[in-house]
């Protein structure tokens, strides 16, 4: 029931994000890049907060008022209304981040890091964001400060109610509003900090959105700010009670369920949502995947594998052999087992006449080995009268079996960056008509970074590269998330439609390895 | 589908031509601004009806604890640092409290002092909606369980408008109980 639940949502997601992509391009699209969007939304609110902080005066009746004159189209007033509108944008893009990970199960095995680091954080930015609509010290404030302290109340942690710090005017001194500006900077200086510990583990973090992300998210905020600036209701006053709000519901939503529910129930949510989270990635747990392993007679320390692991599990370290030279070592900690390091190392090319295919670095549970056996196994076969393809896929995209046929061979591996480069040039040369890959599409790789490697190496822009000479029109490059199988098909049918149109002499000249391959059935 | 040799690229979902792509972007930026600007002061929360009153009774104090006058042979027995001529348990006294409205019993309660030993502040905070309008209010206090009756009584009646907080505090620099 979990696991399908889970499934749905990641389905969801994947939908929506195929959609917005006909939109706004993957590189813009909004939901494939929610993480770097909420560093976005924190820089805003960073900057913002700055000014704010410099103009803004505290105490009881400087702060209200101080804060009051911030509005309208004045710099001040559309600073203070993108400040509010980026944290509410901020909340909501971390939320629906978790969500989404989540839903694409991006958070046990060897993520449990990540997931587990980035849980608290949403304690502080909420704590950040309650906090910072006490400063207007308006009506609002006032009626949060109350309701959170009552809240508070409900945990035997203070000796004395801290919402006597409220029932009367005297009883608010200038003092909380030192404290208040303290935790409000506080708060977020312990996100940034928690932030790099969410994203440590992994390189090259996505922390930034694309130009046109960046231009669309915040041109939306000022221009929401323009629309609607943030205004002060009436200040503070204690004799009287509040009767109605304008709620942020982004920030604020807790009250009201907290008056609902009782605040008991509320801490018990909260507190229990919290634990679960943080245990999800070992009440799911699943068998581990060996990690990668290096050979050092076949490592020569080219730091392939180093530059494109995408969550620095491997380190360089002097080789043991071969003198002035590095060899890769795996942290197995942070090693997912995707198989990127095997596509980029350059010993993992088929052409190498050994029998047995050893690379630097290999995955012990699928070796570079077994895919050129099953290659070459499946080119040896009698050719049919239709175009033959090798499709090379990956288990997380679309899955392939389903296309198997006497002329199409799935090769499902466990990244798309898992294929070398040289495999594509070698089943061409071997006898397959044409070559399409598959994968996930980019943004949306499980392993992050797979579908982008892969386009770059394929298309000459980063090592290991297809060598220039491998005719293009035989490769078919077609990203597709998991529930993308009918277009995937289609593609495929078209694209042996395209090689039936080829001329004849642009067929490439068969290669053999060796001249004996043992054949056998094992599609 | 269009193949070149030189970029064998493609996607299964090619892109909307520039002017629709940019109508899209338009219709969902223009969503995501409608829904941060509605739903961050929108809809109202209705916290209290416009009719009602708020009583807080909102007490701070410490229990009375029995102490007992060291004799001048008891004190000369004590390190001279250490001669208290007051004998005091840690313990302090649970504090009884009772408020009426209208003559009906809206609190009866005792309020333990806090601590592990018991020697802490008794508190209380407790919020009650009332309807605006004319109460009699009655409040008694006793903070030493071993005398009885109430040490502390208050009765007054009082006339909430609409909104309005009423607090219930004890503070023995304002006579002992009092509203505000």
């Amino acid at each position: 029931m979990y696991a399908v639940t889970r499934k749905l949502a990641g389905q969801v997601f994947q939908r929506m994000e195929g959609h917005l992509d006909v939109v706004f391009g993957h590189a813009a699209n909004p939901i494939r890049h929610m993480g770097a969007l909420v560093f976005f939304f924190f820089w805003i609110l960073a900057a913002t907060g700055t000014y704010l902080f410099i103009v803004v005066d505290t105490g009881v009746v400087v702060s209200y008022q101080s804060i009051a004159a911030l509005t309208g189209w004045s710099f001040g007033g559309v600073t203070r209304s993108l400040h509010r509108y980026a944290s509410d944008a901020f909340l909501l893009f971390a939320v629906l981040h978790l969500l989404r990970e989540w839903a694409l199960d991006r958070y046990s095995g060897f993520r449990w890091y990540s997931w587990v680091t980035g849980v608290p954080l949403l304690w502080l930015m909420f704590a950040s964001g309650i906090g910072g609509y006490w400063l207007p010290w308006d009506r609002l404030a006032q009626y949060s400060a109350v309701a959170t302290a009552e809240w508070i109340d409900w945990l035997p942690i203070f000796a004395e109610p801290i919402a006597r710090n409220f029932q009367s005017p005297d009883a608010v001194t200038d003092r909380l509003f030192t404290l208040l500006v303290f935790l409000h900077i506080g708060f977020p200086l312990f996100t940034i900090l928690g932030a790099w510990a969410h994203v440590h583990r992994i390189s090259r973090v996505d922390h930034f959105p694309s130009r046109a992300l960046a231009l669309g998210g915040g041109g939306s905020l000022l221009l929401l700010a323009l629309l609607r600036p943030a205004t002060s209701s009436s200040p503070a006053d204690m004799t009287q009670a509040v009767a109605s709000v304008p709620l942020d519901w982004f920030v604020l939503f807790i009250h009201p369920l907290t008056e609902h529910f009782g605040a008991g129930l509320m801490w018990l949510t909260l507190f229990g949502l919290t634990v679960l989270l943080l245990a999800l990635p070992w009440l799911d747990r699943r068998a581990r995947v060996p990690v990668a392993v290096v050979d050092p007679p076949n490592c020569n320390g080219c730091r392939r594998c180093y530059d494109d692991c995408p969550y620095g599990a491997v380190m360089m370290l002097p080789h043991p052999d071969k003198a002035r030279r590095e060899i890769a070592v795996v942290d197995a900690d942070y090693c997912a087992s995707c198989g990127i390091c095997v596509g980029a190392c350059p010993s993992s090319t088929p052409f190498r006449r050994q029998e047995q295919l050893v690379t630097g670095i290999d995955l012990p549970a699928s070796p570079i080995n077994q895919w050129r056996e099953r290659l070459e196994s499946w080119l040896a076969l009698p050719a049919p009268a239709i175009p033959r393809i090798v499709v090379f896929g990956c288990d997380r995209a679309v899955p392939l079996a389903a296309l198997a046929a006497e002329a199409t061979l799935p090769l499902s591996l466990t990244c798309v960056a898992m294929l070398p480069p040289a495999f594509v040039d070698y089943a061409l040369r071997s006898g397959a008509d044409g070559v399409l890959v598959t994968g996930c599409r980019p943004g949306s790789c499980h392993y992050r970074l797979g579908s982008v490697w892969t386009e770059a190496r394929l298309s000459g822009a980063r090592p290991p590269e297809l060598r220039s000479e491998v005719a293009r029109e035989r490769l078919q490059i077609f990203w597709a998330d998991a529930h993308e199988a009918h277009s995937l098909r289609t593609a495929l049918e078209q694209f042996r439609e395209h090689l039936q149109d080829l001329p004849l002499s642009s067929v490439t000249p068969a290669f053999r390895r060796r001249s004996n391959i043992h054949v056998h059935q094992s599609v | 589908m269009s193949i070149s040799p030189s970029n064998a690229s493609s996607t299964s979902a090619p892109g909307l031509p520039k002017p629709l792509a940019i109508a899209g972007q338009v219709f969902f930026y223009g969503a995501f601004i409608a829904f941060i600007g509605y739903f961050s002061s929108n809809p109202r929360y209705e916290h209290l009806a416009p009719d009602k009153a708020l009583l807080k009774i909102s007490l701070a104090h410490f229990g009375d604890r029995e102490c007992r006058k060291r004799s001048p042979e008891e004190l000369a027995k004590l390190p001279r640092n250490m001669r208290n001529p007051m004998d005091c348990p840690r313990g302090r006294s649970p504090i009884r409290l009772e408020v009426d409205l209208n003559g009906v019993p809206l609190v009866q309660h005792t309020l333990k002092p806090t601590g592990l030993s018991g020697d802490g502040i008794s508190t209380m905070y407790r919020r009650v909606e009332l309807p605006a309008g004319e109460h009699k209010l009655a409040v008694r206090m006793n903070d030493n369980e071993r005398e009885p009756g109430f040490k502390y009584v208050k009765e007054e009646v009082v006339n909430l408008k609409p909104g309005q907080v009423l607090v219930v505090d004890y503070n023995p620099d304002h006579g002992g109980l009092f509203f505000r």
